[in-house]
């Protein structure tokens, strides 16, 4: 039975760059705690001749010719962006980030 | 703000160094790894992007072939086994180098482990690197720090980001941790870098220019006390760009370390920035918390799973290794042992070979990187091999002066026209009309000149002296600016003397 604290909620949060508000912390931590308890429901059928997967197609080894395909121009790469400077993307300032 | 330093005699009577080398090389495919965007350096910003590249939602990505064999042609050389099945992984994180908010990699199963790389020091002995790993990953793109100091991200008011280099296929090549190197660390940290640079540049899988960052060095250093075998913690050292900053860092580490640690201090496991002008380290940003890339199975990619069959074909794809060109090179040239250590601490080795493989004979191809191309590095601060100069484009230079087409004085003058970047030797010798002047009528009445301004020199030679000619030859030739066939001038000397 997975249990997940509000430290963990926290944890996570912040991870994701979310702000949540101290009630939130409470909600969220049940909420999860449904859901992994469900999605571990998963385990009680998988027996030890099932070996964990990651995809859902058996196939290996699909590759792409190393050939150059057009891309997008800079006009075109840079037109979703929120701010631009001499054709760059430009971000707030990045510190104690990792 | 400088650190105190023990001295490093000091540091090897007290403690034992450890090192870990992790080694980022940046494959020159035509493409990125998971699209087709060109690969190809300095080109104008996010002119090599695409919706996959830029992470865009609904793009996916789909593994260039090229680059998978390319590492595993790199694990083979380095004697590592390859996985028979392996996966990428997202790496997640918040950066905005990243456009994806995740990076693929490589985790918890490699393509290549378990391998080994023997490293040549200047003393002539052999040290064995143990391998742990190579693996596949995409390269980042570039951050600009607009605002603060030297482009340096502290005190930055905002930050650029051109993605031409997010994607770039990238393999990284750590070490296990090097015991037992002691006062010789630095230099074994350097030696490795330089041989798996030579390695991969035989391979012909990148250009592996350290000045350009497609290929860098993370050095991880870390002390013991003598007689313990428990490593001490450990710093890492990024920005190490080029073979003499790696072994910069690593002594200067050791000894920061070592002042840190007789004081009763203890060091903290830190990314530290490698400082090429003073060549110290500086503490990067330090994390409030512990890293959490929460990996996972990347579900846009299937797994690799390499046959025996695909594995011995590569195999058999690997060219003359260096080492093996080493032993070739001593019998073929024959050189002793010290000459072939100079050559090779010289980084003169491959570029010579190359040279003879481009055609040119080995006595004139040593000749040129040994003396000539030797003095550019040392007035120009770069590495023989960062020349802007090919093993061909010498051996060029070198067919004409055997054809007669070029003096050796006129050789150096289209070597210089190469460094210059004017241009292939051909053009070089068209754009300053360097050839030699073989013209007997031009050459004619600059021997007549001559003699006529010398007449007892014209004298000397008429009564026998003909080594008085050389005077006559040298008139010449500086009256010719150096372009005269040295040969043929003499010849019409004493032809005119004894006319
Ligand atoms: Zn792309």
């Amino acid at each position: 039975m997975p249990t997940i604290s509000r430290a963990e909620v926290a944890h996570l949060a912040r991870l994701a760059r979310l702000a949540v508000t101290e009630e939130e912390l409470d909600l969220f931590a049940s909420q999860l705690e449904v859901i992994l308890t469900s999605v571990a429901r998963v385990g009680e059928v998988a027996a030890a001749d099932i070996p964990p997967t990651s995809h859902a197609v058996g196939l290996t080894d699909v590759f792409r010719a190393d050939v150059t395909r057009p891309g997008l121009t800079q006009q075109q790469a840079l037109s979703g962006a929120y701010a631009t400077e001499d054709g760059r993307f430009r971000v707030p300032r990045i510190l104690d980030e990792s | 703000m400088t650190a105190a330093l023990m001295d490093y005699d000091e540091v090897l009577e007290r403690f034992d160094p450890v090192l870990g080398l992790e080694v980022h090389v940046e494959l020159s495919t035509a493409t990125k790894m998971f699209c087709g965007c060109a690969n190809v350096f300095g080109t104008p910003p996010n002119t090599q992007v695409c919706p996959t590249c830029l992470g865009l939602p609904g793009a996916l990505p789909v593994l260039n072939g090229v680059a998978v064999e390319s590492a595993m042609r790199i694990g083979l050389a380095l004697n590592c086994s390859i996985a028979p099945w392996c996966r990428f992984a997202r790496k997640n994180y918040f950066y905005p180098d990243m456009p994806k908010n995740f990076q693929t990699s490589q985790y918890d199963e490699p393509i290549a482990v378990n391998g080994s790389l023997a490293v040549e020091l200047s003393d002539g002995s052999v040290f064995t690197v143990a391998i742990e790993r190579a693996h596949m990953e995409e390269d980042t793109g570039k951050s600009l720090h607009v605002g603060g100091a030297d482009g340096r991200i502290h005190g930055a008011s905002h930050s650029l980001l051109d993605y031409n280099r997010a994607g770039v296929p990238l393999i990284e090549v750590v070490t296990k941790p090097i015991e037992g190197a002691g006062a010789r660390a630095p230099e074994i940290a350097r030696a490795y870098v330089t041989a798996l640079r030579d390695l991969l540049r035989a391979l012909g899988v990148s250009d592996v220019r350290m000045d350009q960052g497609s290929m860098r060095c993370d050095a991880n250093v870390s002390l013991m006390p003598r007689g313990s075998s428990t490593f001490g913690t450990r710093t890492e050292t990024k920005n190490v760009n080029s073979l003499r900053s790696v072994e910069r860092a690593v002594r200067y580490e050791m000894c920061r370390q070592g002042a840190v640690l007789a004081s009763g201090g203890r060091i903290v496991q830190e990314t530290r920035h490698f400082d090429e002008a003073g060549g110290t380290t500086s503490a990067g940003r330090r994390k409030e918390t512990s890293e959490d890339y929460r990996y996972f199975p990347e579900p846009d990619l299937v797994p690799i799973a390499p046959s025996d069959a695909w594995v011995q074909r590569l195999r058999a794809t690997l060219p003359e290794l260096p080492w093996q060109r080493r032993a070739r090179a001593k019998t073929e040239w024959g050189l002793s042992d010290l000459e072939l250590r100079d050559l090779v601490n010289a980084g003169a080795l491959d570029l010579i070979a190359a040279t003879v493989d481009a055609g040119a004979p080995a006595a004139e191809a040593r000749s040129w990187w040994v003396s000539y191309l030797s003095q550019q590095t040392n007035s120009r601060g770069v590495e023989l091999a960062d020349l802007p100069i090919t093993p061909a484009q010498v051996a060029r230079v070198i067919a004409l002066v055997a054809e007669g087409a070029l003096t050796n004085n006129l050789a150096r003058q289209v070597v210089d026209g190469v460094l210059a970047k004017e241009g292939e030797p051909d053009e070089v010798v068209a754009a300053h009309g360097l050839a030699v002047v073989s013209d007997d009528a031009a050459l004619t009445a600059a021997v007549e000149q001559a003699l006529a301004a010398a007449p007892d020199i014209a004298d000397k030679i008429r009564g026998g002296k003909l080594a008085a000619a050389g005077a006559i030859v040298g008139a010449v030739m500086k009256a010719t600016g150096g372009q005269a066939n040295a040969q043929r001038v003499r010849e019409l000397v004493l032809a005119l003397v004894s006319a």
